[in-house]
Order: structure tokens, then sequence, then C-alpha cells
């Protein structure tokens, strides 16, 4: 019975990752309804579960692509990866309200600025409370913390060695699902439940990958303002990496 | 017909990544600077721009809104295949420097959500809603998702 599906599974990944989803969502949706009676979004377990079932994934095959990597699952590797997340993105525009935007602008723009040097300065802080001193080391750890697109453009324009890279992408890394995981839980407390409010956050918080699962795990609606601003985020950080904010480390530490 | 609608979200999609390529190659950094965004205020524009004339009918816009909704299926895809082991076993610098990061991202997040709340910057909270595509925004409600 298994080996009927078994050609089926391996031949069509795309529609698999779509049942497969589809399962996982309504599983979540149900846990939601019953367990939590409904105080936990649907879509926050769902991202839990997609994490969790990531780390599964990693853990059987030891590569990158979380669940992705397991032939039968290939499928969600395409469904969820830059090209689908952004299609989608985008598709969300449909539903701002304008007005809502135009009255956030400047914000979004600090939040970004913010957003950009808060986190870079955290960054090149623990690496030198870590004992760093080299200014290219520092650069290349702050700007992790800001994505986990940003460290390794910049440490590449800057010489950094492979190590030293691969840390800032992990930095970046930890930082986006932090972001995926508490988003949820913060939100309250972010007050985050208007469209002005997710594009400051969406501008602070940084990583587009961050920024929109956990608006999708708080509430739908505010994806697209949060968006709008966060896809900004990683052009910005990799303007300012390699230039300004290197430029201060050095002054600062050589 | 739907197509369009999804026509249109397409190539909204790719002039707003050729723009931010465009704006990465003009100013020397090598990723896409804002691409995103810039599809995003083309797709708001351009569906303005056909309302008003009467040419953006519903089959249309389904051919848009069905990619919209499409949107947490895919993050949930996405999440599915993020490089969690990675950041399980990262040393202490990478975890200290991201949890760092973001405390301080939250603060000034909350900091700055609280002013212009109070200076009327903000639109009042969304009501929470009760549709089975988005559950409620507010934890403390139980929302009906049927």
């Amino acid at each position: 019975m298994m080996s009927l599906f078994e050609k089926p599974i391996l031949d069509n990944p795309l529609i698999t990752a779509f049942a497969f989803v589809g399962a996982v969502i309504w599983i979540s949706n149900q846990l939601a309804h019953h367990l939590t009676r409904g105080r936990v979004a649907g879509s926050a377990i769902a991202v839990l579960a997609g994490l969790a079932l990531a780390y599964w994934g990693g853990a059987i095959t030891g590569k990158s692509k979380g669940l992705g990597d397991i032939a039968q699952f290939g499928g969600l590797a395409l469904m969820g990866g830059a090209m689908m997340r952004d299609f989608t993105i985008v598709a969300t525009a449909s539903e701002v309200h304008v007005d809502e935007a135009k009255k956030a602008g400047w914000l979004g723009f600090l939040a970004l600025v913010l957003g950009t040097v808060l986190p870079f300065i955290v960054g090149v802080g623990v690496a030198y409370a870590y004992g760093h001193r080299d200014p290219v080391t520092l650069t290349t750890i702050g700007a992790g913390a800001i994505t986990y697109i940003v460290g390794p453009i910049t440490g590449a324009a800057i010489g950094a060695s492979s190590d030293v890279i691969a840390l800032s992408i992990a930095t970046g890394v930890v930082k986006s699902i932090m972001v995926m995981v508490f988003t949820p839980v913060l939100a309250r407390f972010m007050r985050l439940n208007n469209p002005q409010a997710a594009m400051v956050f969406g501008g602070l918080a940084g990583t587009v990958s961050g920024v929109s699962a956990g608006l999708a795990a708080t509430d739908r609606r505010l994806v697209p303002y949060g968006a709008l601003v966060a896809t900004f985020h990683t052009g910005f950080g990799c303007l300012l990496g390699p230039s300004i904010l290197f430029l201060a480390v050095k002054a600062l530490f050589s | 017909m739907v197509i369009f609608g999804t026509a249109l979200l397409a190539a909204c999609y790719l002039v707003g990544v050729a723009v931010g390529e465009g704006i990465a190659a003009l100013i020397g950094v090598k990723a896409n600077v804002g691409g995103v965004g810039i599809a995003m205020l083309l797709l708001i524009a351009a569906q303005h721009y056909l309302q008003k004339r009467g040419l953006f009918p519903v089959d249309t816009a389904k051919g848009v809104t069905f990619w919209a909704m499409m949107y947490i299926p895919v993050v949930v895809a996405m999440a599915a295949t993020q490089n969690v082991i990675v950041a399980a076993k990262s040393g202490p610098i990478a975890l200290l420097s991201a949890a760092g990061a973001f405390a301080i991202c939250v603060l000034f997040i909350s900091a700055i959500n609280r002013v212009i709340e109070r200076a009327h910057i903000a639109s009042a909270a969304l009501e929470p809603v009760s549709d089975d595509h988005d559950p409620a925004s507010d934890l403390s409600v139980a929302p009906d998702h049927r």
C-alpha cells in the first residue's frame, strides 16, 4: 500500500508539499481550538511545528534545509523557498490600506535605521566580550546580528574568514528563529495590534523570514505592513555593513 | 479571468525585483535593495488604477488574493526548511548576540509603539476577527474559529 504512494510522492514534490502543509495546519488548528481553546493562534502552532520538523529533518540528514532535505519532502524547499515567500508577500500588498501605510512611512524608516544599528552594536559587543579584537571579525559578527544575509555579504566584502562568516550566519539564523517563535508571545507587550505598529516592528525586528512568520502567527492582517518595511532591511544592512559600520568599528578598535 | 490577476502580480514582482537589482548596482551593494517592497508598492498602485477604471473585476482579484491566502502555508513550509540544527547548536556568541539584539529591538518596538499609540499616530487596534484564515490577534480573547 505504501509503496503504491512512493512513486507519486517522489515524482510530485510540490503537490506533496501542498498536501503535507495542509495537514500540518489542520492539525495545528485543531490543537489550537481544542487544547488551548483558541488562546494560541493555529498559525503560531503551525510555525512552531514547522521548526520542530525542520530540527528533526536536519538531525536525520545532517544537511541545511531541514525537512526539505528528505527526498519525500523535497517540495517543501520549493514551496517555502525565497521565490514563493516573496511572491506571496507581494500578494498580501493587495490588502494594504494606503492611508494606513502613508501615516507611518517616516516611522518605518526610523525603525529601519534602529533595526540595523542596534543589533549590530549588540553583536559587536558580544564578540568583543568573548575576546575578539579584529575589526573584520567584530563587524562580520555584528552584521550577522542584523540578518543572516547581511552577515555573509558584509564578511565577504571586508575579507572575513569562512569560520567567522559561518558564525555570523548562525547568529542571523538564531535571531530569525527567535523572532518567529517569540513574536506572538510578546505581541501584547510590543502593542503589535495596528498597521503602524507592524511597520515599526518590521523595521526593527528585521529579517524578512522572522518578521513574516512572526506576524503571520500574530495577526495575518498585519503581515503586509511589516513586510513592506522589512524587505528593505537586508538591502539597507548590506549598504551600511561594509561601509559606515565597518569604518566605525575600525576607528574604535584599531 | 483569474490568470490576469496572477499575471499582474507576477509582473509587479518581476519589475520590483529588477528595480531592486538596479538600485543595488547603482549604489554598489551585493544584495537586492527593497525589490519586494517596491513590488508591493507597484501592486498597490496598479490595483488602485485598474479599480478606478473598472478594469479589476472580482475574478481578476481572485488571482491575487489566492496567493495572499497561500502566504501562511508558505511560511509554514519555510519554517520546516530552516536550518534549525545550526541555530540550536551554535555557540554562545551566536546565541547571545541574537538574543541580545532581539531583546533590545523588542524594547524599542514596545517603547515606540506605546508612544505612537498615545500620540494617536497609530490607528486603533484591529478588531479580533473570526474567519478561519485569520486567528484573532488578541490572545486574551478566545476567538471563534468557524
